[in-house]
């Protein structure tokens, strides 16, 4: 079996259907990604099973050589509960996207987080609705000028990754289509983890919303607009690797190295630290980098252990049922 | 010791209501008073009916609490039309309760309650009980059942808000002496139920023992009655409520089929109770999960059908109308899904705790597109059982959802159920797929008689498939624009529904076949009709009745029976809904009965019916 697996390549995750995403749509990238990333995941093929709601990212499990469910809109989280508790030996992803888990399915999306159900969300976030032709979503920016919008949009925007935290969320990270090793990176470590991961993915919208993430996503910008969060590392970013990060008071302040501030002063990102993640989920961009990778990562049990677990000690404590004995029970009489 | 002017009759059925306060323990007391009566060999059948609100103000109109008990020599079907007596603990439980005791029937009253405050609370200018009207019109009982309970607990030492909630238990014993039955179930019931607390038990049984005592020496109760033992078919007996028949149905199914039993729902009343009694059997591998809402609750059944469970969710109209698009995605997937409806009276939150059955089109005709599934209905606490596990059947061996509808009448309502065994039950055969490792599986491939796509489980190596609420291409499974395959997967689906009426056994005609008039019946209304027909044949005016268990399909020597009938009448507690369905679809005109009133039909007005078609017919 062992030698089976190490067998497996990109090809074997790839289903026969013709994938139909816009030329150019980021989402070619995250299916490369994912289809490279499994068979060094080391689970057969069979043990995978990928569930999404609706939208343009949602056609995504038709796409995969595994086993796939195409539900419905925002609801892919509650299925996947499902699916998870019933068979908690297969590895359940659920593809969705800003629309799709953050409007219509933004309750299944919490509650998820909150049972720690042991399943992978992978939110592809393109800041506005794609397969209905470009309607602001409750990613877009404020004032986000759209078809349903032709004023600009009123309301501000969700943060995925807060929202998730809040719903206490044991492991939250971000990667963007267009970086697919860093991409590959967060989503291994939302694998392996234990419980309900979410990683937020932007992913460019070339035809409704092309060059939403430019501002810190453009390869001439990237060093200096993202931070990678690593565990127990020093915060650096910058295009020379120049700048770092040091807590004023609550506040973040940006520094530069060697103005007098060396490496072991800048702060060490704790990604099992509620306040430190929480600070970084919420830091304001453009005036600090946007942080990316691993942000927060802390086991706690997960709700298909606990409620086996639970049918384990009934068991033990009333012993198996016995239909007979079940009918029978209570008060009875005869009638001869 | 016991008074000369005692009499005992006997009696062939009674119905008795214990109304009272929402504190004052009317629901305890009658299911022990049910318990003893199905003890003593009667036939039965009970209808609680307490208010929507959890604590609605003492002594008003809204909190009275009452619970109904028909029992009987003769079958019973239903909880009784008329009272043949009423407790009343208040004057707000006699207000809204009188009206349905006989004339001449006996009123107990505790006069104790009756104050100057309770009398103005519901509008009594002057204390009824002193009223010549009411013990002229009524066998008035007026018992100092307060006082009466104090005395006897004189030695008590508890605090006296403890020992006043004893009260309930005088009035039982009360009535288990008018009725002659036994109080050592109910005393083991206490011993068991307040275990940690001796003085309670002390309390409840002095409070039991003085009620029989106070009935077997006061002359004013001036009759016992004896109801002999109903001639019921051999076995175990338990008492069952149409809630607890449906969750056992459901364990029953998971042991037959070898699949783990998924409950997942989300509270309503009046179905939250399947949740709860599931919930306790964790240790037959029952998974239930309470969810975040009515669309989760459906979707995580689905996602554990996906992965091979047995999905089931339950909830009442409201509920089942926010499921309905995750139903449509089971249907277009084709994997097993049992969806139960404890209707209640509608539209929007309606009257949550009273019964109505008037979700039936919303179950055949609720989804998007053409979406047809299995429907079918129980119609009596004691069918929930065997209902249930025939809606697991076909789920499980036909890979469709299958909508199981009850009401709040049945579900709260209890009867004496005879226990089945295992052994008795035929084993549920899911439809798994046979295609081995290595050949290929197509996921909508049909099995040939039945239509039912092969079920292959996520896990399984070499099965790899997608499924999804998409158009699917015929036999292939993979997402089809095509306009005829459309037309075809349209039609496939409606044929797999259609064949399930392959596998259900031939109607049966009750009452008199050759009578020109046929009661057609469904849910809960087939105990009314059933108590008419009898009743009627008595008096000598036949007339047929069948019940549908199968409402989708419709089995198919219906249309020959209904050809069969000069006069067909579908009494609903709806507008008409089966009426509407079946005069479109067999081309004919029938007669409607309605009622909307939150309260099931009694016998007398189906009697009213029937006389009133049938003496037309004559006329002409």
């Amino acid at each position: 079996m062992e030698q089976e697996l190490t067998q497996l390549t990109k090809k074997d995750f790839e289903s026969d259907q013709e994938v139909r995403w816009c030329p150019g749509c980021g989402d070619y990238a995250i299916l490369a990604t994912i289809q490279r990333l499994l068979p060094k995941l080391g689970q057969p093929k069979e043990k995978h099973v990928f569930i999404s709601g609706i939208g343009c990212s949602s056609r995504f499990p038709y796409y995969m050589n595994t086993y796939g469910f195409h539900t419905i809109h925002g609801r892919a989280p509650a299925v996947a509960t499902g699916t998870k508790i019933a068979n908690p030996n297969l590895t359940v992803w659920v593809i969705t996207g800003d629309g799709d888990a953050l409007s219509i399915g933004g309750n299944h999306f919490m509650h998820l987080f909150r049972r720690n159900v042991d399943v992978n969300v992978l939110l592809f976030n393109n800041r506005i609705y794609g397969l209905t032709k470009g309607q602001c979503s409750p990613t877009s920016e404020a004032g986000k000028i759209t078809k349903s919008t032709p004023y600009g949009s009123i309301a501000s925007p969700v943060n995925p990754v807060s929202l998730a935290l809040a719903a206490q969320a044991s492991f939250v990270g971000r990667g963007l289509a267009a970086d697919p090793k860093g991409l590959e990176e967060v989503i291994s470590a939302a694998a392996e983890h234990k419980g309900s991961s979410l990683v937020e993915i932007f992913q460019n919208c070339n035809v409704f919303n092309d060059g939403a993430f430019d501002d810190f996503a453009d390869r001439k910008v990237r060093k200096e607009r993202q931070i990678q969060l690593r565990h127990g590392e020093p915060l650096i970013f910058g295009a020379n690797d120049d700048k770092g990060i040091v807590l004023d008071g609550l506040s973040l302040k940006i520094v530069t190295l060697g103005d007098g501030v060396s490496k072991e002063e800048l702060l060490h990102y704790d990604e099992t630290n509620p306040v430190m993640v929480d600070i970084f989920a919420r830091a304001p961009f453009p005036e600090f980098p946007v942080p990316m990778g691993v942000m927060h990562r802390k086991e706690r049990p997960a709700y298909n252990v606990g409620i086996h677990e639970q049918i384990e000690i009934a068991t033990s404590q009333k012993s198996k049922g016995a239909l007979n004995t079940l009918l029978s029970s209570g008060d009875t009489w005869e009638v001869s | 010791m016991s008074s000369q002017t005692t009499t005992t009759s006997p009696l062939r059925s009674v119905a008795i209501r214990f109304a009272g306060d929402s504190g004052d323990g009317m629901q305890l007391t009658g299911a022990r008073f049910t318990h003893e009566t199905a003890r003593a060999g009667n036939d039965l059948a009970t209808k609680p009916d307490f208010p929507a609100e959890i604590r609605a103000p003492a002594g008003t109109i809204g909190g009275v609490s009452a619970f109904q008990i028909h029992f009987g020599s003769d079958e019973i079907y239903t909880a009784g039309d008329e009272l043949d007596v009423l407790v009343a603990m208040n004057p707000a439980a006699l207000r809204a309760n009188l009206s349905d005791l006989k004339q001449n029937g006996t009123l107990i009253c505790n006069s104790d309650a009756f104050t100057e405050r309770n009398l103005q609370k519901v509008d009594y200018e002057s204390n009824p009980l002193e009223d010549e009207e009411l013990s002229t019109k009524y066998n008035l009982v007026s018992v100092a059942i307060t006082d009466l309970t104090f005395e006897a607990l004189e030695e008590v030492d508890l605090p006296k808000s403890s020992l006043e909630k004893c009260k309930n238990f005088f009035a039982l014993g009360v009535i288990c002496h008018m009725y002659s039955r036994n109080i050592e179930d109910t005393k083991r019931w206490i011993e068991a139920k307040f275990v940690k607390a001796p003085l309670v038990i002390e309390a409840n049984m002095k409070a039991l023992r003085a009620g029989q005592a106070f009935a077997e020496a006061s002359e004013v109760i001036a009759e016992t009655f004896d109801v002999p033992k109903a001639r019921l078919p051999k076995g175990t007996y338990r008492n069952i409520t149409g809630n607890q028949g449906i969750a056992f149905g459901l364990i029953a199914a998971g042991e037959l089929s070898g699949t783990r039993v998924f409950y997942s729902g989300y509270p309503i009343t009046p179905a939250s109770d399947i949740l709860h009694e599931v919930s306790r059997h964790k240790n037959f591998g029952a998974i239930t999960l309470q969810a975040e809402d009515e669309i989760a609750a459906c979707c995580a059944a689905v996602g554990a059908s996906y992965a091979g469970s047995l999905g089931v969710t339950a909830s009442s109209g409201p509920g089942i109308l926010l499921k309905q698009e995750t139903i449509g995605l089971a249907a277009s997937a084709e994997l097993p899904l049992v969806v139960i409806n404890v209707q209640r009276a509608g539209p929007s939150t309606g009257m949550p705790t009273k019964t109505e059955q008037a979700d039936l089109l919303n179950a055949l005709f609720g989804r998007n597109g053409e979406c047809p599934i299995a429907v079918i209905a129980i119609s009596q606490p004691d069918d929930a059982f065997e209902t249930t596990v025939e809606a697991c059947r076909i789920a499980l061996e036909h890979m469709t959802p299958v909508m199981l509808l009850s009401d709040g009448y049945i579900g709260n309502g209890s009867q004496p159920w005879a226990i089945v065994e295992q052994e008795e039950l035929a084993p549920i055969r899911p439809h798994y797929t046979a295609v081995k490792e290595g050949e290929t599986y197509h996921p909508f491939a049909r099995d040939e008689k039945t239509l039912a796509r092969s079920w292959a489980l996520p896990g399984t190596p070499g099965l790899e498939h997608r499924l999804g609420g998409l158009e699917k291409q015929d036999v292939f499974g993979n997402i089809s624009y095509d306009p005829e395959n459309h037309e075809r997967m349209t039609a496939l689906r409606a044929e797999h529904i259609e064949r399930i009426a392959d596998t259900l056994p031939p109607l049966h005609i009750a009452g008199d076949k050759d009578s020109p008039l046929l009661v057609l019946t469904w849910g809960s209304t087939r105990g009314a009709v059933s108590g008419a027909v009898s009743e009627l044949a008595q008096e000598g005016l036949g007339v047929a009745h069948v019940h549908l268990r199968h409402l989708n399909p419709l089995p198919r020597d219906l249309g020959d029976i209904l050809s069969g009938y000069h006069h067909v009448l579908v009494p609903e507690l709806n507008c008409g809904q089966l009426h509407l369905l079946l005069q479109a679809k067999f081309l004919r005109e029938m007669t409607s009965l309605s009622k909307v009133q939150g309260q099931p039909f009694k016998v007398r007005e189906i009697k009213e019916k029937i006389r009133e078609i049938l003496s037309a017919e004559q006329v002409h």
